[in-house]
């Protein structure tokens, strides 16, 4: 029977190691996905945490210095469940609304490093950083992702037709 | 008409697979066998019949036929004709119907095969092929048709999607396509979907056979020595599909890896891991007679993470760079899995105490042991990225707050388990069956364990202390040093015995155990990677800066030096932006590369790094952005990858290795029975 047990223990204790792993990793490194709207009612108490926030981008507010690299914009803010956007009408409607409704609440974002290929007027942006003491949003990473224009859209007829 | 054509044929192979279902069960239950003959024949005729489908969706997709809105979808007139046709697989109908079309072509085959030994699997091999095989018709045929064209009713915006047109409405004919996501016009990516979904599929055979052995109760090793090859096979095409994948990514996505940790990418990754697990502890089941529960709870495992990784793949469930489209399949996926995983494990436990280990495992050091070992490691990281993958929706479920894990949570948490796994591949070849002990491994090992230092030592005394890099190359040189050794001492023990020159004592001693140096040549590919994979993880390092036209970057000792700029159309319609730069080190001219940056006409852009690959490194280049830049200046961004190029080294290595297993031997029952018919016929010619 000491054998059987010894093989028990071992799986344990795998067992054990790995949930040790998921457990520790996962608080290190886990992210919180906010949107504008949550992380300005958190406010202060999230400065400085590892945060992940979705907005719509303004065009217009887009600084870009190629020299330096500084890159500044706003986004505004958009529902951040995937069921909610599909729901207010599909991401490029949902993308527009936010980006021409001047009620929205905005955020100033900063990244250091070249333009992203994909930001430019209401695409999704998706920054991971922190938010500073100023409010400003200091992003490590930014992923764009700019609705196809011919999702749910009706293509020309071809000619003669 | 054509679509209606193929749409047609789609629906008959449906009812021909439900078809075989039943007639399969009801001749097994009335003991006819003339109705599972039927059986299998319909099922022989779904492979001919959706390949006639699918050809006829790749004549559409080839001719423009773009009243079909999935031809619209994935190609357009400046297309080139491979491009039009690899479509198929380009967006989610069309790789519905392609994954359908293998499984068909696969179980086919299986069904071709001698069944004299294994009647009794026949019927309920055809009963779990044509169940997946129903399930995935029911997807083309009533959610996600590739047939369907499109029409627009009289003051709507919103297409409707049918086969035959609703009264009242106009058919939509466009001129031309909206194409393919230029993303995926890349070679990579034309051969990676269908390695994945071959490995996928083929995974589905071990899984049937896996069934019929739990429902017949012929629960002895049979189902595995049967589908051996099958599994060997479909676990090499998802190794390449995996690799081909990265190798794509590293080439087009022009962020310096191959790797993200992204849930498609892991979702691809998952079923490889129980495949893994399932090939090294199928060994043991024939060897030893033990972990039968264990194989068995393995390739359920494998067949669902299958299904589900199509399904994260195709379905948009999860947020990810794939730039997959939201669709509705989802719930019926869901469905799906929950069924044949319900299904299984109830027969698995009804079979449960015949599938009894026959002798008990005793030595925690033993061959089989660590085995096991190397097992529960791999479910290890099996757990770990399946809890990456759903902890954001647990974490939205529980506190209503969407919580999400990235790339450092993977490498931290699976990084030991990969470690652990290097230690296991150097120490299992010199553990013995049935019992070992600290000592016996202790004397094969030391040797071994002790030159291996000379890795680190030498790591430390050019300057590089990073303790995660120590460990790595030390396992790295273990490995590689033992698993040399096991060939070395093989083929000197034949040598002696046989008085064979030492390469042919080599040659025939891997040709006569295949699996075994076939397993050893794949570890030595998988340290190989292991070195690749270390090297761009702990050494990778990058820079960026605009640069005017004569100015320089430096990184890693080399300088890039931005020669000049040239923007042009292409053929195809895309702009093209391509830099010339000046690789050199240490004031010495190497190379000029010309990194890219395309943009299609949807918009769409691309960047193409400029790469100067060496043994010892890669530099790769990347013109980030060129937008709003006066054409003198332009941001570049340049990584040095150390050694990643021994990642691609091992994959054709690894395939070497599986080449070495899975070719087929000699039957080797046949011959036992010819040379047994050959004695018995000596015996009576005396």
């Amino acid at each position: 029977m000491f054998g059987r047990f010894k093989f028990i223990l071992g799986g344990a204790l795998i067992l054990a190691a790995v949930v040790y792993l998921i457990v520790s990793s996962t608080s290190a490194s886990a992210e919180y996905f906010l949107t504008v709207d949550e992380l300005e009612a958190k406010g202060e108490s999230i400065v400085g945490r590892s945060l992940r926030v979705s907005g719509a981008v303004i065009g217009d507010t887009i600084q870009y210095d190629p020299e330096t690299l500084n890159l500044t914009f706003q986004v505004a803010h958009v529902p951040g469940d995937n069921a909610e956007i599909e729901a207010q009408g599909g991401l490029a409607f949902v993308l527009h609304e936010a980006v021409t409704d001047p009620t929205r609440s905005r955020m100033t974002v900063v990244y250091t490093g070249a333009m992203p290929d994909l930001l430019r007027d209401e695409a999704q942006a998706i920054m991971t950083g922190h938010l500073g003491e100023d409010g400003i949003f200091y992003a490590d990473e930014l992923l764009l992702k700019c609705p196809t224009k011919y999702e749910e859209a009706v293509p020309e007829q071809a000619e003669g037709n | 008409m054509l679509p209606d054509f193929g749409y047609g044929i789609l629906l008959v192979t449906f009812l021909l697979s439900l078809y075989s279902i039943g007639a399969a069960i009801y001749g097994e239950v009335t003991r006819t066998f003339r109705w599972v003959e039927t059986a299998r024949r319909a099922m022989l005729l779904t492979f001919p019949l959706i390949t006639v489908s699918t050809f006829v969706l790749m004549y559409l997709l080839a001719t423009g036929h773009y009243e079909i809105q999935y031809v619209y979808s994935v190609t357009n007139n400046s297309m080139p004709l491979y491009l039009k046709l690899t479509a198929l697989w380009g967006g989610q109908p069309g790789s519905l119907l392609f994954w359908a079309w293998l499984l068909s072509a696969f179980t086919s085959a299986v069904t071709l095969r001698k069944w004299d030994r294994d009647r009794e699997f026949l019927p309920w091999v055809v009963v779990v092929a044509s169940v997946t095989l129903a399930f995935f018709l029911a997807l083309i045929i009533f959610f996600e048709n590739p047939f369907w064209r499109w029409f627009l009713a009289p003051g709507s915006e919103q297409p409707i999607l049918a086969m035959i047109q609703p009264a009242g409405t106009q058919a939509i004919l466009p001129g031309d396509g909206q194409g393919l996501n230029p993303l995926l016009r890349h070679p990579g990516m034309i051969i990676h979907p269908p390695m994945l979904y071959l490995g996928f599929v083929a995974f589905v055979v071990p899984f049937a056979f896996a069934i019929a052995a739990l429902v017949t109760g012929r629960t002895d090793d049979r189902w595995i020595r049967i589908t051996r090859r099958w599994t060997l096979w479909a676990w090499l095409l998802l190794s390449l599909g995996l690799v081909l994948g990265a190798r794509w990514a590293y080439d087009v996505l022009g962020w310096g890896g191959y790797w993200g940790w992204d849930p498609v990418e892991i979702a691809a990754f998952m079923p490889w891991l129980t495949g893994t697990a399932f090939l090294h502890s199928v060994m043991i089941q024939e060897k030893r007679g033990m972990l039968k529960q264990w194989n068995m709870l393995l390739i359920i495992l494998t067949y669902d993470l299958v299904i589900f990784g199509t399904f994260l793949t195709r379905s948009g469930v999860l947020s990810s760079v794939h730039a997959f489209a939201q669709s509705a399949i989802g719930p019926m996926f869901f469905a799906f899995i929950g069924l044949t995983l319900v299904t299984s494990v109830a027969l698995l436990i009804w079979r449960w105490p015949s599938l009894k280990a026959e002798v008990e495992m005793k030595s925690m050091l033993s061959r089989e042991a660590l085995f096991l070992l190397n097992n529960l490691l791999f479910i290890g990281i099996l757990i770990v990225c399946f809890w990456g993958v759903i902890f954001p929706l647990i974490s939205e479920l529980v506190t209503g707050q969407k919580v999400t894990v990235g790339p450092p949570f993977y490498e931290r948490a699976t990084a030991p388990i990969f470690g652990a796994l290097m230690a296991l591949m150097a120490i299992a070849p010199l553990s013995a069956w049935g019992h070992s002990t600290v000592k016996t491994l202790g004397r094969a090992i030391w040797k071994p364990a002790v030159v291996a230092l000379v890795a680190p030592v030498m790591m430390v005394i050019a300057g590089f202390v990073n303790v995660v890099a120590l460990i790595g190359f030390y396992l790295v040189a273990l490995v590689v040093f033992v698993t040399l050794y096991e060939f070395w001492r093989g083929a000197r023990a034949r040598q002696k015995a046989q008085g064979e020159n030492f390469f042919a004592a080599l040659w025939t001693l891997a040709g006569r155990n295949r699996r075994r140096y076939g397993g050893y040549i794949i570890h030595i590919s998988m340290v190989l990677m292991a070195i690749g994979i270390l090297g761009i993880e702990v050494y990778q390092t990058e820079t960026q800066q605009s640069l005017a036209i004569g100015d320089s970057i430096e990184l890693a000792g080399y300088t890039v030096h931005y020669d000049s700029l040239a923007q042009f159309q292409h053929t195809d319609g895309r702009w093209v932006t391509r830099a010339e730069v000046s690789v050199f080190k240490d004031g010495r001219f190497l190379q000029t590369l010309a990194p890219r940056y395309d943009v299609y006409p949807d918009g769409q852009p691309m960047t193409i790094p400029g790469l100067r690959s060496t043994l010892a490194d890669d530099l790769y280049v990347v013109l980030v952005n060129w937008e709003g830049v006066s054409a003198s200046v332009a941001p570049f961004k340049v990584y040095h990858n150390p050694l990643v190029n021994w990642l691609w080294i091992g994959s054709i290595i690894f395939i070497l290795g599986m080449l070495v297993a899975a070719w087929p031997e000699k039957d080797t029952e046949a011959v036992a029975v010819r040379n047994r018919k050959a004695a018995s016929a000596g015996i009576q010619a005396m």
